[in-house]
């Protein structure tokens, strides 16, 4: 690990004045992705701006119903925060199938929102890679890629986003407080993350020294048609090689909402509203669901080692589809796949 | 505890903090980028703490701080300032071993014995935390702990019977 300074901020008005003033600078909340990055000397930061002391550790009702989590909370205290497992029970189940019990009590909200992705040569200093070393190339495209993305490459790119959390939270279409030098903003989850392009050492469209500050959750809250399916190479503390997210709402059998969200297969979470426009005022049925998986997958393009993700995200979407039209969301504990 | 606190040399300027290690307070001075893993073992020498991976892996390295487990090669000590750290030398209380140290022993739930330490702060912790019941979920709740010898099947039996015991107790 490089040497760097520490600071502890005392506001958020310190943390973005900091981080304003140094480009090199980190936030650090949980550390448990950062810190491993700079273990790995992918990061190095010539200052860490420690924001857990900022008042971002609670979660609140606002007044016109939606649930704010704070930046700060950890992954552990919003999924078993009983408004969160009551109301958005599709949260608590992404962020239960992620990680494991020690990480969850590290990671923060805000964290898992900024996490870099686990490709093999971002983390390997020893190979080019254009997120790390923009330029330099990308090795996944003709290496090793079994856990690489099938949606929204580019040739410079083709790592995933690794959340579970954000995957949800693309679902739920949450939003992300930002404060910032230019004062506060909003981002709806679809537009916070961006796909590599020819800029991929930028994941985000946050810009210099903005911090986020929470995760809104709408009043929608997708309460009795929901699932979060995981599927990957073991049955706990792994990355997911294809996760979906569902939601719906259904009238009399009829689908009168449908929010589908796909993890591990781009470089953010994977949304088609066209896909999901397809659902609305529609039974549920095998046939549909099938159309509907074919049609986000219609530009699926697979390497040599992850094209199977094509087929596996295909039968995932209609499997999750089915679990949330029936009700019967996916155990995060009974690993077996109804 | 205090408002911002600006160290802005990168120099070697190491940053007193204060830890309650197994119940005892300790002032140390720490250089910003000493993980909580390696003050434990380097400075404290309580060596029980194991490192295995060093990147939040496998959970040889897990510690209780403040009532919650973690891994401790992911956190820097200098944010711990002011935590109560429980590692496994604070496990057993006046020379009594903890149930769920019995139980290990009962069931031979180790071979190596090198994933143990951060085991029995995970599953101390999982009892404590109360959300684990069945096999399967204790199974889950316990998936940060990796044991290469392989000794899950008894591992999750010592648990069990310290669920087991402590619902007997309950009634």
């Amino acid at each position: 690990m490089n040497r760097f300074s520490y600071m502890r901020a005392g506001s958020i008005e310190e943390a973005v004045k900091a981080a304003s003033a140094d480009s090199s600078a980190r936030f650090i909340a949980g550390g448990t992705n950062l810190v491993d990055l700079m273990k790995y000397n992918v990061e190095r930061p010539t200052r860490l701006i420690d924001i857990t002391r900022l008042p971002l550790n609670t979660i609140e009702d606002t007044k016109s119903g939606e649930l704010r989590l704070g930046a700060m909370t950890t992954n552990d205290e919003v999924a078993h925060d009983p408004r969160v497992q009551s109301r958005y029970p599709l949260l608590a189940s992404a962020i239960l199938a992620g990680a494991s019990p020690q990480l969850r009590n590290a990671a923060t909200t805000g964290g898992n929102l900024l996490q870099r992705t686990r490709c093999y040569y971002f983390y390997d200093t020893g190979t080019p890679c254009n997120k790390r070393e923009p330029g330099t190339g990308c090795p996944a495209t003709f290496g090793r890629n079994r856990i690489h993305a099938i949606l929204g490459t580019s040739e410079h790119c083709i790592a995933t986003h690794p959340s579970d959390m954000c995957v949800a939270l693309a679902a739920l279409e949450a939003i992300i407080h930002i404060a910032g030098p230019d004062g506060e903003r909003a981002i709806p989850m679809s537009e916070f993350h961006r796909l590599p392009g020819d800029r991929p050492e930028i994941d985000t469209t946050l810009r210099p020294g903005e911090i986020i500050t929470a995760v809104e959750l709408p009043p929608e809250d997708f309460v009795e048609h929901h699932t979060y399916l995981k599927l990957r190479d073991r049955l706990s503390y792994a990355f997911a090689l294809v996760s979906v997210a569902a939601a719906l709402r259904m009238d009399a059998g009829t689908i009168v909402e449908a929010r589908i969200a796909l993890g591990g297969v781009a470089h953010k979470p994977w949304r088609d509203p066209a896909a999901e426009a397809m659902l609305r005022g529609h039974p549920a049925s095998t046939e549909r669901f099938a159309a509907v998986a074919d049609h986000i997958l219609r530009d699926a393009k697979g390497f040599q080692d992850n094209a199977f993700k094509i087929d596996l995200a295909r039968r995932g979407i209609v499997r999750a589809l089915s679990q949330a039209a029936a009700g019967t969301p996916q155990s995060q504990t009974d690993k077996r796949i109804r | 505890m205090s408002a911002s606190q600006n160290y802005s040399s990168p120099a070697l300027e190491k940053i007193p903090i204060t830890l309650i290690v197994n119940g005892e307070t300790r002032t140390i001075e720490v250089l910003p980028w000493t993980v909580l893993l390696d003050l434990l073992r380097d400075h404290l020498h309580l060596t029980g703490t194991k490192k295995g991976c060093d990147h939040g892996q496998c959970g040889a390295c897990t510690v209780i701080a403040d009532g919650k487990r973690i891994n401790s090669c992911m956190a820097l000590a200098v944010m711990k300032d002011g935590a109560s750290i429980t590692t496994i030398e604070g496990i057993a209380s006046d020379g009594a071993l903890h149930p769920l140290q019995q139980a290990f022993i009962d069931h031979d739930a180790f071979q190596c014995g090198y994933c143990t330490p951060g085991q029995i702060c995970s599953g101390v912790t999982l009892i404590q935390e109360g959300r684990a019941r069945t096999r399967d979920e204790i199974r889950e709740w316990m998936s940060g702990n990796i044991c290469r010898c392989g000794a899950y099947t008894n591992i999750v039996d010592a648990i069990e019977q310290v669920l087991g015991s402590n619902q007997e107790a309950g009634r």
